[in-house]
């Protein structure tokens, strides 16, 4: 595992906060992924959605095209497991109306109280669930 | 064309900072969930810092937007207008918890790993994406019976 460095980790953190803010200063969207994937899939208004999502997906393969990869994705779990986990992603994110870009940063930069619950319940629930599963019931 | 353009680079700049930031690794995030390895050491505190970096750029950012009559390319500012804690919100972000504790995924980097080609990745974002329209489904089907 990649070292923990604070520098690149708030850098890389101020670029989310840019794209959030800029989309909202030029098209006044909010910046939370399940809801724009949520939306481009059953909603109208598809197209800036598709957008947003396509550079998602390029800004990584123009970092691997000047030789700065992605590194792979390391993810020992069964693939049932990764397609259980996607559901419940998939499924809770757009009951609950965000994850953790839409109410982790957006809702908590406006200082929504709904987002903030949100934000809370995720990170503790996912919390639980990882000490579960790494050091088991009562560990 | 502008709407596209400003999300295209909008999304291209949110794809790096997730790159830049380690984001995408899905044992980066699960060494943030891990609290107990804050006992033993292995907690790794990156995802606080990605989270600190944002809300330092986005809430100073939103508050400016705020002042702003409108968006520059669009009509009105679709600022989120729903601000009930309420069942679905918290069922929401329990099952969302769940899936994000099991494998350290969540829809940003989910996405943004399609770029890996890695087949455990495609698997999870077509799940992901099954379990969208599934809620949307349910929703229609409930609505039509409260109607009914």
């Amino acid at each position: 595992m990649a070292p923990f460095d604070p520098i690149s980790a708030l850098v890389g953190g101020a670029l989310i906060g840019l794209a959030a803010v800029l989309l909202m200063l030029l098209n006044g969207r909010i910046a939370g992924v399940s809801g724009i994937l949520g939306e481009a899939l059953t909603g109208d208004d598809r197209g800036w959605r598709m957008a947003f999502l396509i550079g998602l997906v390029a800004a990584p393969l123009l970092l691997g095209a000047t030789g700065h990869p992605l590194p792979t994705p390391w993810m020992p779990s069964s693939f049932a497991m990764v397609v259980a986990a996607g559901l419940l992603v998939g499924f809770g994110t757009r009951l609950g109306g965000g994850c953790t870009s839409g109410h982790g940063v957006c809702g908590i930069a406006r200082v929504s109280p709904r987002s903030i619950t949100a934000t809370l319940v995720f990170m503790a629930t996912a919390m639980v669930v990882v000490a579960i599963m790494r050091h088991g019931f009562g560990g | 064309m502008p709407t596209l353009l400003a999300a295209l680079v909008s999304g291209l700049i949110f794809g790096f900072g997730l790159a830049f930031s380690g984001m995408t690794q899905p044992t980066k995030v699960l060494g943030f969930l891990d609290v107990l390895g804050i006992g033993s050491g292995t907690w790794d505190p990156t995802l606080a810092f990605v989270m600190i970096g944002a809300l330092a750029v986005a809430a100073p950012g939103y508050v400016l937007a705020r002042r702003r009559e409108r968006p520059l390319f669009a009509e009105i500012a679709a600022w989120p207008t729903n601000r009930a804690i309420d069942r679905p919100l918290v069922a929401g972000a329990v099952l969302f918890g769940l899936g994000w504790g099991l494998v350290g995924l969540c829809p940003g980097p989910a996405i943004a790993n399609l770029a890996t080609l890695s087949s455990r990745i495609v698997a999870f974002v077509i799940a992901m994406a099954i379990g969208m329209l599934a809620l949307d489904v349910w929703r229609r089907r409930n609505s039509l019976e409260k109607t009914a």
